[in-house]
C-alpha cells in the first residue's frame, strides 16, 4: 500500500477542487458534505464466522474528517463491521470477509496488503479501556517506539496526551501505572495511545459503554475536536450519543431467515445524522430512533 | 423500643411476632448442620495429615542432624571420616547442575509455551499432539528420565560422560513439561484485550508478544520456573543412574569434564552406611538442603508479590 502522506494529500487536494473557499449556503450543506472525500467505500460486504453470516450486503461510504456512527440493537453486527475496517477480524481464524472494501480507493483486502500496515493507519479504541500494565508514559510511547517514529519521544507523548485532553491530569504522574487511573482516564489514555502513532482513521467500538456520564461527555467533546485531524467511525448503542457527535449515521438491524435459525445484520438506512434522527426515510429507523423498538 | 407500644395487646402481638421470626431465622435444619460439620472435619483432617507428614519428616531430620549442623557443613569438603566431612563439594555440584538446568530449561520452556499459546493454531492435530505429549511427560517418573539420560546423553549420541552438564540436560528434560505448563498458564492469564490493544497500534505479533504479553506473564513464569527448579534441585533418582558419583574429593570446577555429586545424591549415599555418624551427617545434610530449597522458594514468593499484576 502506498498511503504515505503525499499520496493522501494529493487525493484530498484533487477531489473537492477549491470547495473550501466557496461559502456553502446552509440548505446546500447536505450536498457539500456528500461531495467530500471518501475514506472507505464498502460494496456488498458480507462477513461470516465459520460459515454463519454476521453482516450482509453492507454498502456505505465513510467520509474524511467526519464522525460516522453505526447504531442498532445488540447482535446486529456493528462491532463485526467496524472490525473489518482495520482487519481486526483477521485475528479470528474462522472469519471470512467478502465484497469490496476500498480505503482511499485501494482494496483493503488485496493480496499484497499487510494487515499490520493497515492497523498503523487505522487505529482502534475498544469497548473496555485496555491500557497496557505499564506506566502512563510507556502506554503512549509504545506505538511510536515500535513504529520507529521520528522526533523526541517526550514531545510525542506530551502532544498525544494534550490532544486527548489528558495532559493536565497526568503530567505530574507520567511514571505511574496506568491501572491506577479512573475508567474514563484510562479510555482517554487509550485514545492518546492511538493518536500518538498519527493514524488516518480512528475506529471506536462503543468507547463509552463502560464509562460514567461525565467521562462520556469528555470523550464526546474529544471526538468533536479530533475529527479536525482524523476520520472517526464509532459504534454505539446509545442513540443520543450518535445524535450528539456524529455527522453521518448508519442504522443496522437484525434480519432473520425464513427458518428464523440464522440471523445477520443489515443496513436499514445510512444518511446525515440530522436526517436519520429527524426525518428518516425508513419506518424501522423511525421506530428505533424514537424508542418504539430497540 | 417499647416506648411506642401503648397497650398490653399490642405488646403481646409484637412479642409473639418477634419470637416467631427469631425462630425462623435461627432454625437451621439439623441434617444441614451435621453435614456442614462433617465436611469441615474432613477438610481439617486432610490439612492435618498433609502437615503432620511433613512435620514428622522435618522434626526427625532436625533431631538427628541438629548436633552435627554448623557452618562447617557449607565450608568443608567431603572426608572419609564422617566427623570432618561437609557438603561443600555436593553444594557446588548442585549449583553447577541447577545453573545448567535454568540456562537450558527457561528459554526452551518459555519458547515452547509462547509457541503453543501465541502462535500455534490449537485446532491443528500436530499442536494438539504436542499438548497431549507435554501433559503426559509431566507425569513420567523421574527414573525414566534417568534411563533416557544414560542412554542418550551420558552415552549414545551425545556421549558427554558422567559430568554435571549431563545431569543438567537430563533434569532439564525432567522439568521442561512443568515449566511449559506453568508458563502457558500465566501467558493465558494475560487478557486478550492487551494483545488487541497492541495489534491495533500496528504492532506485529512478535512485537505484541515481546513487549506486552511476555512482560505481563513474567511473574507467573518466574514462579513456575523456580518451583520446577526446586524440584530438580531435590531430585536424586535420575542422577544415580547417570553417574553423579558419590565420593568426589575435589570441588567440581568444570561442568563438562570433572566428576560431580549433588546434595540429594550425597545424602542418599550417607544413609546407606552403617555407622551412626554417617546417618547423623546425612540428617544434617537434609537440613542444609531444606534451607537452600526454602531460600529458593522465598525468592519465588518475593518475585511473585513484587511483580504481581491484577487485571
Amino acid at each position: 500500500m502506498t498511503h504515505d502522506p503525499t499520496e493522501r494529500d494529493r487525493i484530498s487536494g484533487d477531489a473537492p477542487a477549491g470547495h473550501a473557499e466557496i461559502a456553502v449556503r446552509p440548505e446546500f450543506q447536505h450536498m457539500a458534505n456528500l461531495s467530500k472525500e471518501k475514506v472507505f467505500e464498502l460494496r456488498d460486504i458480507n462477513v461470516s464466522y465459520g460459515g454463519n453470516l454476521a453482516v450482509k450486503d453492507i454498502s456505505l461510504d465513510i467520509y474524511r474528517n467526519q464522525v460516522t456512527a453505526l447504531i442498532g440493537p445488540s447482535g446486529c453486527g456493528k462491532s463485526t463491521l467496524i472490525r473489518c475496517l482495520n482487519r481486526m477480524n483477521d485475528l479470528v481464524p474462522s472469519a471470512e470477509v467478502t465484497g469490496e472494501l476500498l480505503y482511499h480507493g485501494e482494496d483493503l483486502y488485496g493480496p499484497k496488503v499487510d494487515p499490520v500496515q493497515v492497523r498503523k493507519l487505522i487505529g482502534m479504541v475498544f469497548q473496555k479501556p485496555n491500557p497496557f500494565p505499564k506506566s502512563i508514559y510507556d502506554n503512549v510511547a509504545f506505538g511510536p517506539r515500535i513504529l520507529g517514529m521520528d522526533g523526541k519521544m517526550d514531545d510525542i507523548v506530551e502532544r498525544a496526551l494534550v490532544r486527548s485532553a489528558l495532559w493536565d491530569e497526568v503530567k505530574d504522574r507520567l511514571d505511574d501505572n496506568a491501572y491506577g487511573m479512573s475508567g474514563g482516564q484510562q479510555q482517554r489514555l487509550c485514545i492518546a495511545r492511538c493518536i500518538a502513532v498519527e493514524p488516518d482513521v480512528i475506529l471506536m467500538d462503543e468507547p463509552c459503554s463502560a464509562l460514567d456520564p461525565i467521562s462520556t461527555g469528555k470523550i464526546e467533546d474529544l471526538m468533536t475536536e479530533l475529527k479536525q485531524d482524523f476520520s472517526i467511525v464509532i459504534v454505539t448503542h446509545n442513540m443520543q450519543q450518535a445524535a450528539r457527535v456524529s455527522d453521518r449515521t448508519a442504522f443496522l438491524m437484525v434480519e432473520l431467515d425464513a427458518t428464523e435459525q440464522n440471523r445477520w445484520g443489515r443496513i436499514v438506512e445510512y444518511d446525515e445524522t440530522e436526517k436519520i434522527f429527524t426525518n428518516p426515510s425508513d419506518k424501522r429507523t423511525e421506530d428505533y430512533v424514537s424508542g418504539k423498538v430497540g | 423500643m417499647s416506648d411506642g407500644i401503648r397497650t398490653e395487646r399490642t405488646r403481646l402481638a409484637v412479642a409473639g411476632a418477634r419470637s416467631v421470626s427469631m425462630a425462623e431465622l435461627t432454625n437451621q435444619p439439623r441434617g444441614e448442620v451435621i453435614r456442614g460439620r462433617i465436611f469441615w472435619a474432613l477438610l481439617m483432617l486432610a490439612v492435618s495429615i498433609a502437615l503432620l507428614g511433613l512435620a514428622l519428616l522435618l522434626i526427625d531430620a532436625v533431631i538427628d542432624g541438629a548436633d552435627r549442623f554448623g557452618v562447617g557443613l557449607f565450608t568443608d569438603q567431603v572426608s572419609g571420616i564422617p566427623e570432618n566431612g561437609g557438603f561443600q563439594t555436593a553444594i557446588i555440584g548442585s549449583l553447577w547442575v541447577i545453573g545448567g538446568v535454568i540456562l537450558f530449561s527457561v528459554p526452551l520452556g518459555v519458547g515452547a509455551a509462547l509457541y503453543l499459546e501465541e502462535y500455534g493454531d490449537g485446532t491443528k492435530w500436530w499442536n494438539r499432539l504436542i499438548e497431549l505429549n507435554i501433559q503426559n511427560l509431566a507425569a513420567v517418573p523421574s527414573i525414566v528420565y534417568g534411563i533416557l539420560g544414560l542412554a542418550f546423553i551420558v552415552r549414545g549420541p551425545l556421549s558427554l560422560g558422567q559430568v554435571a552438564l549431563s545431569a543438567s540436560l537430563t533434569l532439564t528434560l525432567l522439568i521442561l513439561p512443568t515449566i511449559i505448563i506453568a508458563a502457558r498458564e500465566s501467558i493465558r492469564a494475560v487478557p486478550p484485550s492487551i494483545r488487541e490493544g497492541a495489534l491495533a497500534l500496528g504492532a506485529t505479533r512478535w512485537e505484541t508478544t515481546r513487549h506486552q504479553v511476555l512482560p505481563a506473564a513474567v511473574p507467573g513464569i518466574l514462579t513456575g520456573v523456580i518451583l520446577a527448579v526446586s524440584r530438580a534441585f531435590g531430585e536424586a533418582a535420575p542422577l544415580l543412574l547417570i553417574g553423579a558419583t558419590t565420593f568426589v574429593t575435589a570441588n567440581t570446577n568444570n561442568p563438562v569434564e570433572d566428576p560431580y555429586t549433588t546434595l540429594p545424591v550425597q545424602i542418599f549415599n550417607y544413609f546407606g552406611r552403617a555407622q551412626d555418624e554417617w546417618l547423623q551427617l546425612a540428617a544434617a545434610g537434609i537440613i542444609v538442603m531444606l534451607l537452600l530449597v526454602l531460600a529458593m522458594n522465598s525468592v519465588a514468593i518475593w518475585l511473585r508479590n513484587r511483580y504481581e499484576q491484577n487485571w
